[in-house]
């Protein structure tokens, strides 16, 4: 399959989304992928509130499956979440579970006025109801639940996709 | 039962009963999975859901206010129920045995017990029984018993070292005063030499040292002031006087003359050495007030970080 290339979709999510941005609005990244994204996004739309970072690890829903990440990262929301806007970020969404996680997260912190999800690409396969309001790129058809698409990001803070069979 | 008790089958965290005989790795993991938990207390909404819908039991045979309140507030950050049991006027005054207990409690589907108890190896006894009667989802965390092991101060004060210290393993540390009577000292002293410390000692009046304490790879100083020079690291003791029996020391005023911590001995440590204490602290007995407030202590943020280890070493006996 051909992917598209990580950095234009970067720069149709930055068209996407700058129309929208208002002057609180606060970007959360959700580690890994989608911080770095959110990191680059934050400096593109000049956001204003300093960036928010995600570890989901402690709500994701199949830690009896998957076991406790010992590396597990400190999150960090360097803003007050009360009545404020804000957009998730992550650079692939597939099942949603993992955004349901970061929703149940940001809540602990306070009540945003709104919600949005920011993603690269949008791999199919959803299992919650949950959509991005914005996003670059939806593959024509579902990925295949063996195949992990993510971002990678090089020494030189270039991205790019990549997709990786795990069986 | 396993050869290690207190690890399962894949090697993950079972029961935590004593540093003694626990791989690196698990310590190592125990500090790391408690980082991130230390920010949960700065948040609107003080929880996580990592132990959502498991009951803890706080099973204390033994007085203690700190640690079965930062046991309770640990367990409760992780949103389990915690249910403390008064031992001292429960069934027990009434005769029943320790493990009917702990029959009753898992029928009553407890999924922890955090115990404390003035026998060394009630926990070990307890695990043991979990083992026997096939109850491989319910864990115990030994809250300190008798004079053996109180392995979560020992790791919190490992926490606490590195926060400050960073690398282990070029450090002199001092642990002093009633080595004797402390389970503290002999977890903090394994936990010193499993995670790499190249020179632990050992502080004390002769009366108040265990025999063969070097055996435990430390070097014996019974001159505090010869002990604490160049140390990166000094541990204080509680001075146990509830344990004492006959006279081991002449008396308080006697023992802070010379293993009390004041001023002019912390200054022959090293000049950004920090002073650690478990707590209740016996001010004007193994420390001095000028000390205990002073710029090097870190005995409050020892309480503190004590929250975040405890909790990481329940959400990994949950979730192996």
């Amino acid at each position: 399959m051909e992917l598209p290339e990580a950095e234009r979709l970067i720069e149709q999510l930055v068209a996407q989304m700058r129309p929208a941005i208002s002057a609180d609005t606060a970007l959360v990244g959700i580690h890994t992928g989608g911080a770095w994204l959110a990191e680059r996004l934050h400096a593109e739309l000049r956001i204003a509130a300093p960036l928010g970072n995600i570890d989901v690890a402690f709500y994701r829903d199949d830690l009896s499956g998957r076991g406790l990440h010992a590396k597990a990262r400190r999150s960090d929301i360097p803003f007050e979440v009360e009545g404020r806007p804000v957009v998730i970020v992550d650079d692939v969404v597939y099942t949603g579970r993992t955004t349901r996680a970061a929703l149940n997260e940001l809540f602990d912190y306070g009540r945003p006025a709104r919600v949005d999800l920011a993603v690269l690409v949008d791999r199919g396969g959803r299992e919650l109801p949950i959509d991005a309001r914005y996003c670059a790129h939806r593959l024509a058809q579902p990925l295949a639940p063996n195949r992990n698409l993510r971002l990678e990001r090089d020494a030189d803070g270039a991205f790019s996709l990549r997709l990786i069979d795990t069986r | 039962m396993a050869r290690n008790p207190q690890l399962n089958s894949h090697g993950g965290l079972r029961h935590l009963l004593s540093i003694e005989g626990l791989p690196r790795e698990i310590v190592v993991a125990i500090l790391d999975t408690a980082e991130p938990f230390t920010e949960v207390a700065e948040r609107e909404v003080k929880k996580l859901p990592l132990l959502r819908g498991k009951s803890v039991f706080n099973l204390f045979f033994e007085n203690s206010t700190r640690t079965r309140t930062t046991f309770e507030i640990a367990a409760k950050r992780l949103s389990a129920d915690v249910i403390n049991l008064n031992v001292s006027t429960s069934s027990t005054a009434k005769g029943e045995t320790l493990l009917d207990t702990v029959d009753n409690l898992v029928a009553m589907q407890a999924d922890m017990f955090v115990v404390r108890h003035a026998s060394s190896g009630a926990p070990y006894l307890i695990a043991q029984h979990l083992e026997a009667t096939r109850r491989p989802n319910v864990h115990v965390v030994n809250a300190g018993d008798g004079r053996h092991a109180h392995p979560t101060q020992g790791l919190l004060d490992m926490y606490t070292i590195r926060h400050y210290k960073r690398d282990f393993t070029q450090l002199t540390v001092a642990v002093v005063g009633d080595i004797l009577h402390s389970r503290v000292a002999r977890s903090q002293i394994h936990a010193l030499t499993t995670l790499g410390v190249p020179e632990v000692r050992a502080i004390a009046p002769k009366t108040l040292l265990p025999s063969e304490v070097e055996r435990l790879g430390v070097r014996v100083f019974h001159d505090m002031r010869e002990g604490l020079r160049g140390v990166d690291v000094v541990m204080m003791l509680r001075l146990q006087n509830e344990r004492m029996t006959g006279s081991l020391l002449p008396s308080p005023q006697e023992y802070f003359k010379f293993f009390g911590l004041t001023e002019d001995k912390l200054a022959l440590a090293k000049p950004d050495a920090i002073v650690l204490h478990p707590g209740p602290m016996n001010r004007g007995v193994e420390i001095d007030s000028a000390v205990a407030d002073g710029g090097q202590a870190v005995i409050l943020p020892q309480v503190t970080f004590g929250i975040a280890v405890r909790m990481a070493v329940m959400s990994m006996l949950a979730h192996g």
